[in-house]
């Protein structure tokens, strides 16, 4: 989903790499008709959010999540997709996951102040009640394996279900990857991650083929 | 602690991969991106391209090569030599960059810092820092690939810089660079003490451990290295092992 948001370059190629057909779009009936959508982003929440509007796009993603189609939201991707950001004031986003999106906290557990943005390869860990990534995007991924970050915000799925994978910063628990049916969001790059963000892409594009969570 | 970023550095001439001492007497290493891509099936946390004869466009160039790498190589690219303008960001950027490095122009015209910043935000502005050491505690700038004074003082320097919107600094020791005499570990620590960005440690690596003294003493939050992975002396896989062995957390890399 093209709407003038980050380049789309990288993303590209790299699910070219993983075999994939890609047409970058902002077509609505493209779009419909494509048997995998991505909404990719970077930059503020409601800048993303009213360049969608602005080419009707954000109805089309609903379209898109109703119909069963799998989307994945990338970075702001995955921000957009959950109810309203706290980023310059209270935004609405598409409400594809219940929950809201806040600033990455400034100080750690202990009180300590840490550099905002979080930029760098940080480890994925299980979000808390989950004891493996069988049958979600990262099936192949191994805890502790690192993925590539680089945002101020993070998303806060309010049903826990809904958060697959975390990565810890400054001690806190930052929201990695999100799943709710056939939507799903990860807030690193998996197209600048490396072989195991190639892994997730992939899981991606082989999602359909496998059984849907319960 | 975040994870030390073993980044692989690579020094471009024309179509070449190349490097030298002290960033002079160049020698042809060979094709840049068949060097990428071992590097990143290596486990390299990102890439530096920078290209000594600043030739951004045409053919052979530094937007091509990078193009050409971003079909294969999956991890983050900064890419400098020869940016003179916000133009020369976006067209790198387009290419497959994801943070651009910038040296001489920023000196000419600091503001070049903030336009850059603000236009992609700080931590696509790399600011790039070419040092000699002048003195106890003294080191100069020097910009045009270690050719040329600037009478700067490398401390004051960065702190305008970061204080223009630079996130991220890469330190070059003209002094160490290509010696293999290990980091300038003295500059680092005068560097890391006085600036809340990054800072990657560049010109010295001659053996995996010379990391350790960059990292633990210099405080620094990455590390640049050309000749010892050009000439084989250790692989990423090693300088990994090493850090790790050195009590330094690097990213969980298992090749697959």
């Amino acid at each position: 989903m093209d709407y003038g948001v980050g380049n789309l370059l990288s993303v590209r190629q790299a699910l070219e790499h993983c075999g994939a057909t890609v047409t970058v779009t902002a077509d609505h009936d493209t779009l419909l008709a494509s048997p995998r959508v991505i909404l990719p982003g970077v930059g503020a929440f409601s800048n993303g959010m009213g360049e969608l509007r602005r080419r009707g796009l954000d109805r089309v993603a609903k379209e898109v999540a109703s119909r069963g189609t799998p989307l994945l939201g990338i970075c702001l991707g995955m921000q957009l997709m959950l109810d309203e950001s706290e980023e310059f004031g209270i935004s609405a986003g598409l409400g594809l996951i219940p929950g809201v999106v806040v600033p990455v906290p400034a100080v750690t557990d202990l009180g300590l102040p840490q550099k905002i943005p979080h930029i760098g390869w940080n480890s994925l860990v299980l979000s808390e009640g989950r004891r493996n990534w069988e049958d979600t995007l990262l099936c192949e991924v191994k805890p502790s394996e690192a993925m590539y970050f680089v945002h101020s915000y993070m998303a806060r799925p309010l049903d826990g279900r809904h958060r697959i994978a975390d990565c810890l910063y400054g001690g806190i628990r930052i929201s990695a990857v999100v799943g709710c049916g056939n939507v799903f969001g990860c807030q690193f790059h998996p197209e600048k991650s490396g072989l195991v963000g190639l892994k997730v892409l992939r899981a991606f594009l082989q999602y359909a083929d496998v059984p849907a969570p319960a | 602690m975040r994870n030390i970023r073993l980044i692989a550095r690579l020094d471009i001439k024309g179509p070449n991969l190349i490097k030298g001492i002290h960033l002079e007497g160049l020698r042809v290493i060979g094709s840049p991106n068949v060097h990428a891509l071992r590097y990143y099936r290596q486990g390299a946390d990102e890439l530096i391209y920078m290209d000594c004869v600043a030739s951004l466009y045409g053919r052979n160039s530094l937007g091509e090569i990078v193009q050409a790498a971003a079909q294969d190589v999956f991890i983050p690219m900064t890419v400098g030599g020869g940016i003179r303008s916000v133009d020369d960001a976006t067209y790198l950027l387009r290419s497959g960059a994801d943070k651009v490095a910038v040296n001489t122009a920023a000196v000419a015209n600091p503001r070049l810092i903030s336009d850059i910043a603000r236009r992609f935000g700080s931590q696509c502005m790399v600011l790039s820092v070419e040092t000699k050491h002048i003195g106890p505690d003294r080191w100069e700038v020097y910009t045009d690939n270690g050719r040329e004074k600037t009478g700067l003082d490398v401390i004051a320097w960065v702190k305008q810089a970061v204080a223009l919107g630079a996130g991220e600094i890469l330190l070059t020791s003209v002094d160490r660079e290509g010696t293999r005499k290990g980091f300038d570990v003295e500059m680092l620590k005068a560097v890391t003490s006085e600036v809340g960005v990054p800072v990657i440690a560049s010109g010295g690596m001659g053996k995996p451990e010379d990391l350790l003294d960059a990292v633990q003493k210099g405080q620094a939050d990455a590390v640049a290295m050309a000749d010892i992975l050009h000439y084989g002396r250790a692989t990423v896989g090693d300088i990994r092992a090493a850090a790790r062995a050195g009590g330094i957390k690097v990213r969980v890399y298992e090749p697959a």
